[in-house]
């Protein structure tokens, strides 16, 4: 089959690949472009660990043909530092100790940065639904929630300072 | 504090400063940049990936293996069949002495459960590996299979697993793993009531986030890296090296960064086919399950039967208690052996009973081997231990607690195992989470101490 080509923009930088046409997007992320810090916890969408944003919108890359991205931005956890300062949502999950394997850890940060650039005040109600479709295995959910609602309050706070 | 010391002093010289600090997890930042690399997340070329063609039968003997049509695909580099494995037959425990090897790399002429492994399909692309794997033609004779562990033990059940002749695991001549401490029919009959009830779990999946895998390289110098996940890194070296009837030397195990394990990576599965794959092709393989086989055919928890009989006076003191274990196994023995007897040890639970009769007996059924899962061969017992013991306190009108502290192991206390009791903490533990709690205690109660032989 002809490959067909790829033309995006991942982490604010544009990106040009040749792709099979039942390519995967979390498939040509990690093995194209060595952005190993998506996972793949089920490839069928189920855990949540490949989450990425396409044109800010969360999006299980692991059920997502590589070439509908086309044209499109994605952003994945390599993305959301700036200027080698860390996101606020990585701080807190670092700080307040969310990971604990870490292989949720990334899909977790993605779908809580989708919901703080939409809602920067959300309820503890609008955090556990944001994540709902992550699972992680091994902290419990409760620091995590904890670290995202603590991230959303520091993000509101360098705001207004 | 003092008998901490006394158990830890020459392990642990730390200058005790720890506790009550908040230290950075020294792995955190690499969690929540993406920088952490597990095991997939390396990348060779020329990588072939491995797929398994899998009983679909829980109980069957192999009548015939044709591999043509899947040789014939193309992108298929290499298939193996358990005549390619230099020692097909093991166990993981015969690092430590545990016998007889009773589990094949690859199916020979039995399979024993739904998913075992029986053919090894390398090729270039995981999806032509799967479509080969679909394309291997397997005929089965299908025997009747068994599923219940007390079903498994009555005259004439199917024999699940030849290497043992029998469906039980056989503890120096016995049937099971025998406790004897005192003298149980004694002990029921001075009892002011005898109860017996019956507790049963099932398989639980440990179901991390990254499934089981691994990545095997050849290298210039003859040897094998194994980039893995397994939580069991010299487990995996030398049972590796047994299986493939190569020095420990010629293989290089790195792992230590695992996506959720708890016991379900202990196993020694994945590792050894994908080194002879490697050695065979001189290419690098990796052998990665599916979420699909991680919850088909990665081992669970045991499942657990459990029978706890016990006489109570009415003074709250227990004078006799009878057990019956019934771990399932599955179709091999893996850790199961090592958690039966584990199980044996730790019953009756922490409690003082003078007589105290135990039977531990791990059943092979055609159910997917079990193995190691967090406090394996504990964890069951102690939810069947303690929801007995709340029975037994409401039977006797005593408070929870009250009836536990009154039963608790105090230091000096023989235990039924043989072993005096040496740094008991249960009667403290229990006054401390107590006073967490809001629960009062009677002066008794908050009196007693793990330092003073009970009544």
């Amino acid at each position: 089959m002809a490959k067909l080509p790829l033309v995006f923009t991942v982490n604010g930088v544009e990106q040009a690949e040749l792709v099979e046409p039942g390519s995967l997007l979390v498939d040509v992320i990690r093995d194209k472009l060595g952005l190993t810090g998506t996972r793949v916890g089920c490839g069928q969408g189920t855990c949540g660990a490949c989450t990425v944003l396409i044109n800010g919108e969360p999006t299980l890359s692991c059920l997502t043909l590589a070439v509908r991205t086309n044209e499109q931005e994605v952003t994945t956890i390599e993305g959301i530092a700036t200027n080698g300062a860390l996101h606020p949502l990585q701080r807190a999950f670092a700080e307040r100790f969310a990971t604990q394997c870490g292989f949720c850890t990334a899909g977790m940060i993605i779908a809580a940065k989708a919901l703080l650039d939409r809602n920067a005040n959300p309820g503890r109600d609008d955090v556990i639904d944001a994540i709902s479709g992550n699972i992680c295995r091994c902290t419990g959910y409760e620091p995590i929630v904890n670290a995202i609602l603590a991230a959303a309050s520091d993000m509101r706070a360098a705001k207004s300072a | 504090m003092e008998q901490v010391r006394e158990f830890f002093a020459a392990e642990r010289k730390d200058d005790g400063k720890a506790v009550g600090t908040s230290l950075a997890r020294s792995d955190a930042l690499g969690h929540v940049t993406g920088r952490t690399q597990f095991y997939a997340d390396r990348q060779f070329p020329g990588t072939l990936h491995l797929k398994m063609v899998r009983s679909p039968h829980d109980h069957a003997r192999i009548l015939s293996v044709d591999t043509s049509e899947a040789e014939k695909t193309p992108g298929v580099v290499r298939i193996l069949t358990h005549g390619d494995v230099p020692a097909n037959i093991y166990t993981i425990l015969r690092l430590i002495q545990v016998e007889p090897n009773d589990e094949p790399v690859l199916a020979v002429d039995k399979v024993r459960f739904k998913g075992e492994q029986i053919v090894a399909i390398l090729a270039e692309s995981e999806a032509v590996a799967r479509d080969a794997a679909a394309k291997v033609r397997v005929e089965y004779e299908v025997l009747p299979a068994v599923f219940d562990v007390e079903e498994a033990l009555k005259p004439g059940a199917p024999l699940v697993n030849e290497y043992h002749g029998k469906n039980w695991f056989t503890y120096e001549g016995h049937h099971c793993r025998r406790v004897r401490h005192g003298d149980v029919a004694k002990g029921f009959a001075e009892a002011d009531h005898v109860i017996e009830e019956r507790y049963q779990s099932s398989p639980i999946e440990h179901a991390p986030v990254e499934t089981t895998g691994c990545i095997v390289v050849p290298e210039a110098n003859g040897r094998l890296t194994c980039y893995s996940n397994t939580q069991a890194l010299f487990f995996t070296l030398d049972n590796a090296g047994l299986i493939l009837n190569v020095p420990f030397q010629k293989l290089r195990l790195i792992g230590g960064t695992v996506g959720g394990g708890f016991g379900g990576k202990v196993d020694v599965i994945v590792e050894p086919i994908a080194m002879l794959g490697a050695m065979l092709t001189g290419r690098p393989v990796k052998y990665a399950y599916s979420r699909e086989e991680e919850m088909q055919v990665s081992s669970p928890r045991a499942a657990e039967r459990i029978y706890i009989k016990d006489g109570v006076m009415n003074d709250g003191r227990i004078v006799a208690r009878q057990i019956r274990l019934y771990v399932d196994a599955g179709a091999y023995s893996r850790h199961s052996p090592y958690g039966t007897t584990k199980a044996a040890a730790h019953f009756p639970g922490p409690y003082t009973i003078p007589n105290v009769s135990v039977d531990a007996h791990c059943v092979y059924t055609n159910r997917t081997p079990s193995s190691a899962m967090r406090g394996f061969g504990v964890t069951i017992g102690d939810f069947a231990l303690e929801v007995q013991m709340d029975k037994l306190a409401r039977l006797v009108g005593m408070d929870p607690i009250a009836f536990r502290i009154r039963n608790a192991y105090r230091d000096g206390d023989m235990k039924a195992h043989g072993e005096i009791t040496k740094g008991a903490a249960l009667i403290e533990t229990m006054q401390a989470a107590a006073n967490l709690a809001g629960w009062r205690l009677g002066p008794t109660e908050l009196a007693a101490s793990s330092l003073e032989r009970g009544a």
